[in-house]
């Protein structure tokens, strides 16, 4: 049997312009939904596609993607509004960050996209309190490791993640949007001042913000891990609001450089295309490398972005502690 | 992949890659008579892959991946191939399935009504949903009812049947006829054999059933049976359920629907004989 080739384009194609997969083969339906699945986009994907005469056996599954993203979006508020009534007695209100905020506030970003764990934002002298009200409320810690747990509280800007003894949902608490260690230091007191409220006690970053955070948290920070989805993000809320005031405000925080290179690229992917650098050229080819039955490709590419976030995170000398530290550990794979 | 086999089971299709011809050739060999996934586009992809490139040859052993992963599973020796990939189909359903409310349960049909048994791992659900599908009834499956929450209807999954230990000799006595897979000896869940589902089973896999009477079987005490309240039944198939939570209302509704409209039974059996004696008794009285 031939195998198609292929990789994430496939996908971003699909997403830009819909009524091409009208051209799909039997193997190329497969392929795309495997990419999709394995980006975590299937429901995106579902969503995009909807209305279109697919082949019966696609219009069922992608039918099932929409139940299944309706259910976790529903899960996702329920969780959203679980912190709310945690944190209201101190009066402290939750600030949604990521997929949460765009299902919370209706926005295109969110139309059926997969959510994870709760992300949060919170002023950095209430932690304490933040922690002790969800802990009073029933989560608790993931992370036993004395070594991780120190890690997250002096370098990272999270709290360890805490995961809900009934439910079993992950929450995962932040101060700013970017580690201690990284080498840019966004304004987390602008992101809380500038952020709206959707609901009594329960606010979203300011669109620009938005934008600012997905960018920070691809370029600055990750290993391009989840970049399509990501990407599919920025493409929606540029989509949706547009850049007046964003290179004003990415500046301000320091992200100028990252908030550009998100938006070609998102265009790139999604949109009308972009004048890309050679460096843009690596970035796509690392975002894209997944192959028809949903398996990562490009190891080299890929392990060159993993150990770029790492350089990212920490000066070098730590990052030698920090390695040394895990290895000796028994490398068991939980790297920060 | 290398190697790739495609099957219908009911209304799900799947695609299996290999890294090795051996459990491609087996399935396309047990699974001969069953047809493609519905347009040629699968559910759900598994992968029998090499962790390492020379794992493929020195020492070959397979891990399962696809659309849906569990993050420790382990391998399997290459001889064990047919059952990685069974294992991981299982696995894409217990972990992907949305459209269906799963219930780890055999199925077998008569008349259009389906009769749902379940319980746990021993209980004897696979070696009755055989034996009574060469006695006049049509097996629908022997791990997943799929319970469609949009008809309350229980659509047939008749994937091989998986035998385990003692009742792989039940099975050969009782049909001896059968298409039997390779016996795997020293699995991680001790001998399997698999035993192809029958023509009827293959050729009315795409007639969905009104289910009619939902038992928990128990083997090893003497006959006994018990009425089950829908409370009882609730729980005990919410525990059965790899997708309940995940289905959220849909599954809800749906599961209330079933307990609430079929009667249930729990039966202990002795022996296999008095087990179909009873499940034929109970059915009569309907």
């Amino acid at each position: 049997m031939a195998r198609p080739v292929t990789d994430g384009w496939l996908l971003a194609r699909a997403l830009r312009t819909p009524g091409n997969t009208l051209a799909l083969d039997p193997a190329g339906w497969a392929a795309l939904i495997a990419t999709a699945r394995a980006e975590q986009m299937i429901g995106t994907l579902a969503y995009r596609l909807e209305g279109l005469r697919v082949p019966q056996a696609v219009a069922r599954l992608l039918a099932d993607a929409r139940a299944s993203a309706a259910q976790g979006r529903v899960v996702a508020l329920w969780e959203a509004e679980a912190a709310r009534r945690a944190m209201a007695p101190i009066g402290v209100p939750v600030v949604l960050l990521k997929g949460t905020a765009f299902v919370a506030a209706d926005l295109k970003a969110g139309q059926g996209r997969s959510i994870g764990d709760l992300d949060i934002l919170v002023p950095r002298d209430r932690i304490d309190a933040v922690e002790a009200a969800l802990i009073s409320a029933g989560w608790e810690w993931v992370k036993p490791d004395p070594y991780d747990d120190d890690y997250y509280r002096r370098w990272m800007h999270e709290l360890p993640p805490l995961i809900h003894r009934e439910r079993d949902r992950m929450i995962d608490v932040h101060h700013t949007i970017l580690p201690l260690t990284a080498r840019i230091t966004p304004d987390a007191a602008g992101l809380l001042a500038w952020s709206v409220e959707v609901e009594p006690g329960v606010r979203i970053l300011s669109r620009n913000d938005m934008l600012v955070h997905a960018a920070a948290h691809l370029f600055a920070d990750g290993d391009l891990a989840g970049g399509m989805r990501n990407l599919w993000d920025v493409y929606c809320l540029v989509d949706q609001f547009g850049t007046n005031g964003l290179a004003e405000r990415a500046a301000h925080h320091g992200l100028g450089r990252e908030v550009a290179r998100a938006l070609r690229l998102s265009a790139a992917l999604y949109g009308q295309g972009a004048r890309l650098n050679p460096a843009d050229h690596l970035y796509l080819r690392r975002l894209t490398a997944r192959d028809g039955w949903g398996r990562a490709t490009r190891p080299f590419t890929r392990l060159g972005f993993y150990v770029r976030s790492h350089w990212l995170r920490m000066p070098p000398a730590m990052l030698v502690r920090h390695l040394w530290t895990k290895w000796r550990g028994g490398h068991r794979g939980d790297i920060v | 992949m290398r190697h790739v086999f495609s099957v219908r089971i009911g209304p799900i299709g799947f695609r299996i890659g290999s890294d090795w011809r051996a459990p491609i050739a087996q399935m396309e060999s047990l699974y001969t008579d069953y047809p493609g996934p519905h347009d040629g586009v699968p559910d759900f992809n598994v992968r029998l892959f090499a962790a390492r490139p020379w794992r493929r040859v020195i020492r070959p052993s397979v891990m399962i991946g696809g659309d849906f992963v569990l993050p420790e599973a382990a391998p399997l020796p290459l001889a064990q191939g047919l059952l990685a990939a069974e294992m991981g189909m299982n696995l894409q359903m217990a972990l992907g399935q949305r459209r269906y409310l799963l219930l780890h349960a055999s199925v077998v049909e008569r008349d259009g009504r389906a009769l749902v048994m379940t319980g746990m791992s021993g209980a004897g659900k696979s070696t009755l949903a055989a034996l009574l599908g060469t006695r006049g009834w049509r097996l629908m499956g022997d791990e997943f009812a799929l319970l469609d929450p949009a008809t309350g209807l229980i659509h047939a999954f008749p994937r091989l049947i998986s035998l385990k230990n003692a009742a792989i000799g039940v099975a050969e006595a009782a049909v001896p006829d059968g298409v039997f897979g390779p016996l795997l000896p020293g699995t991680p869940k001790g001998d399997i054999r698999h035993l192809v589902p029958n023509a009827a089973a293959i050729a009315g896999m795409d007639r969905a059933a009104d289910p009619a009477l939902i038992l928990f079987p128990r083997f090893g005490f003497e006959a006994a049976e018990r009425y089950v309240a829908p409370s009882e039944v609730f729980v005990r198939l919410t525990q059965a359920s790899t997708n309940y939570v995940a289905m959220g209302e849909r599954g809800f509704d749906a599961l209330t629907r079933l307990v609430t409209t079929v009667p249930a039974r729990a039966i202990d059996y002795p022996d296999t004989d008095r087990a179909l004696a009873q499940v034929e008794a109970l059915w009569r009285d309907l």
